[in-house]
């Protein structure tokens, strides 16, 4: 078939040289896949997927490669096998997100029921546990404790950092003018991003613990609250929410400030009446982004809140628990060790099912919002 | 930002800043003042007190964790046998910093090529319109919490013994996949080796958006004229992409890294701790971030100033190589411009 194509159009080949056709590197792909899966049979003895997948890029590459450079010429070939390559990165990339979602799924959604979600540890004993690994009972304890902790750390976090960071952005976008204050606070808002956020835990720790010591000597150990935790959550958010809003303030067109001005409407009146408005959807959805970035923190949590089983509603004092926490401390720590351990563990997916439904929840909020509340453009 | 509204702005901001004002007032300042509001005071004063609060926060972080860790100094100086270890603080937190460095080195190793084959991909390769959903795809595993990694890791690390058992066969004679002493590997697979595979997963996302914007920014007229020229497209790739944005692949990588050093819940969640062992498939080492998660609950008195040093230790590596990092983005974007 190729070369009847060849006789026929002998006059355009003068300006394209010789192609394979296009469905080739789809046919090469899964042909290479079937060889595998023969070679898997017959050296294997079975059906090996790690093997298969290895064998069959392999086998793919190879053969690109072969047909490519005996028909098309080697540089052909070169490219052939280089975007084989680089796509398939792209494809290996998806493997651990596709699993990782797969199990969150698959084993938080086999052990989430509603009492999980309305009930707290408090009163926690191994004996249950073991009761419901032996099937004698249902699931006991859940994670309400935690849910709360996570929603009341993170409104803490987000009133102390959203203010913030706004104001700053503001500062670097419309009064820093580039001099020495506002290069210094762009240099460390970014130095701020690599943060590590233990090290913010510790930092958070370390300031209420040595205001505790200040103000009423040996009682450092009150420095763990929720309150803390905010603390630590808005050094990792404060960052985040700059950058966003900073960029955002600069998309804003300066004839817009310019007719404000011209009609002698005041700076701040034109920030808030004019610059705020026409930015508001891009500064929203930033915040937003930072929420879902902190709401999945877990090492600042735990250096600064603690580990608590029982609801608590106060910030300001005894430990708290969040989500991220309660799932590292009960896969870690399970309630009955041994076998009943499994109990804790499901107790632990279902809530990173929890966990990871709410942090896409507020991506997709995010990409909403950008969308609906952008100002309408009269163009 | 376009200078033109210097202009209009100097006159509020000039205000708000005495010191800028007199500097800058004789020179340029117009002779008609103009009118500041209360409002314009109280707004400014405002933004100028959260910009500095952010660098309050971070001379914050220093200060505190130094305060926090006068008595580890005191310790060392005094009695160092008291400090874990029992041999000071320097070989109590060396095998720390080694294993911290070895895991994200690794992470690096093997996270890079596949983010610059994504960001490739999804700038280069893929179809125009499929592009951004292929972004967010990989966008998708950064917003994924490091505690969930930590479990899937866990769930992970079994299927991976049987891989380590193989690695130790055909090349033990590699210290880094020796088995130990009696041929044996990781019974429950939670190695450094499977800590820093997820390790890289999560800073894969981070490497590949900031290489992604490299690679968009690649002068389209170049890559136009090594195609008209007859080049492939890897060849366009190689001679317009690749040496354009190589300066900014260096520091996404050591943004990257910074991110590796950093990550705590996956390695102190999937590696079962140990002495420092060059062998990455038996178990064992510890890196600075998960032996802080790992024994600040319990720890108490010295303990606890301890494990804020080490964290001061972490802060200060993590901050050199972040400002490397934004050092050469910023000498890349001066070039660039």
């Amino acid at each position: 078939m190729l070369t009847s194509s060849n006789n026929t159009i002998t006059k355009s080949r003068k300006l394209t040289s010789k192609q394979l056709p296009k469905a080739t590197p789809w046919i090469v792909a899964v042909a290479s896949i079937l060889v595998a899966i023969l070679i898997s049979f017959i050296a294997f003895g079975g059906f090996n997927i790690p093997v298969v997948a290895v064998l069959a890029g392999l086998i793919n590459l190879v053969a690109v490669f072969v047909l490519s450079a005996s028909y098309e010429g080697r540089r052909k070939a070169t490219d052939r096998v280089a975007t084989t390559l680089v796509t398939s990165t792209f494809i290996l990339a998806c493997v651990p997100l596709v699993s990782l979602l797969w199990l969150t799924i698959s084993k938080g959604g086999a052990a989430i029921s509603g009492d999980l979600l309305s009930r707290t540890m408090l009163g926690m004993k191994g004996v249950l546990d073991q009761q419901y690994v032996a099937g004698e009972a249902s699931l006991a304890g859940g994670f309400y404790h935690a849910i709360v902790g996570t929603v009341l750390i993170t409104l803490a976090a987000c009133i102390i950092s959203i203010p913030i960071g706004v104001l700053t952005a503001i500062y670097l976008v419309e009064y820093a003018q580039k001099n020495r204050l506002g290069k210094a606070i762009t240099f460390l808002v970014d130095v701020m991003t690599g943060i590590p956020s233990i090290v913010a835990g510790l930092f958070a720790f370390a300031l209420f613990s040595t205001l505790a010591n200040v103000l009423m000597p040996g009682s450092a150990g009150i420095a763990k609250t929720g309150f803390t935790a905010a603390v630590a959550l808005s050094v990792l958010m404060i960052p985040i929410v700059v950058r966003n809003t900073e960029e955002i303030l600069r998309l804003v067109p300066m004839d817009l400030r310019e007719a404000s001005y011209a009609l002698g409407v005041p700076k701040w009146k034109t920030i808030v009446k004019i610059v705020l408005p026409t930015s508001v959807s891009g500064i929203l959805s930033g915040v937003t982004i930072a929420i879902a970035r902190v709401i999945g923190e877990t090492a600042p949590i735990m250096v600064t809140a603690g580990f608590a089983k029982a609801l608590n509603w106060n910030l300001f004092s005894g430990w708290m628990s969040t989500l991220p926490t309660f799932i590292y401390d009960s896969q870690l720590r399970p309630v009955s060790p041994g076998s009943a351990a499994l109990a804790s563990s499901e107790r632990a997916w279902a809530a990173a099912l929890v966990l990871v439904a709410l942090v896409m929840l507020l991506n997709l909020l995010a990409r909403i919002i950008a969308k609906v509340l952008a100002p309408k453009a009269g163009r | 930002m376009p200078t033109s509204t210097q202009t209009t702005e100097s006159g509020p901001a000039g205000h708000s800043e005495p010191e800028n004002g007199q500097k800058s007032g004789p020179a340029n300042g117009p002779k008609p003042k103009a009118v500041v509001r209360p409002g314009d005071r109280i707004f400014s004063a405002a933004t100028l007190i959260a910009g500095i609060l952010i660098l309050l926060i971070l001379a914050g972080v220093a200060l505190f964790l130094l305060a926090q860790s006068k008595d580890t100094i005191q310790a060392q100086i005094s009695d160092p046998s008291s400090i874990t270890g029992g041999n000071g603080f320097l070989p109590y937190v060396w095998p720390l910093v080694v294993g911290t460095l070895i895991s994200a080195a690794i992470a690096l190793v093997v996270a890079t090529p596949f983010a610059l084959g994504i960001a490739l991909f999804t700038t280069h390769m893929a179809p125009r319109k499929l592009a951004p959903v292929l972004g967010y795809v990989i966008d998708l595993l950064a917003a994924i919490p490091s505690v969930v990694y930590g479990l899937w890791g866990i769930a992970l690390a079994g299927n991976l013994t049987s891989f380590y058992l193989w690695l130790s066969k055909w090349f033990g004679w590699i210290p880094i996949f020796a088995p130990a002493e009696d041929g044996s590997v990781s019974q429950t697979g939670r190695t450094l080796l499977t800590a820093s595979l997820v390790l890289s997963i999560m800073i894969l996302p981070i490497i590949t958006s900031l290489t992604r914007e490299i690679f968009l920014q690649t002068p389209r007229l170049q890559e136009e004229a090594a195609l008209a020229l007859g080049a492939t497209r890897w060849e366009m790739i190689r001679m317009a992409v690749l040496p354009f944005g190589k300066s900014g692949i260096v520091s996404a990588t050591m943004l990257g890294l910074g991110r590796a050093l950093g990550e705590t819940m996956a390695v102190a969640m999937i590696l079962s701790p140990g002495l420092l062992t060059a062998s990455l498939v038996v178990s064992g080492n510890q890196t600075i971030a998960s032996e802080i998660a790992q024994n600040f609950p319990e720890a108490a008195g010295l303990r606890l100033s301890e494990l804020i040093t080490v964290g001061l230790v972490l802060f200060v590596i993590t901050l050199l190589v972040n400002m490397g990092a934004r050092a050469i983005v910023a000498k890349t974007s001066v070039k660039g411009s």
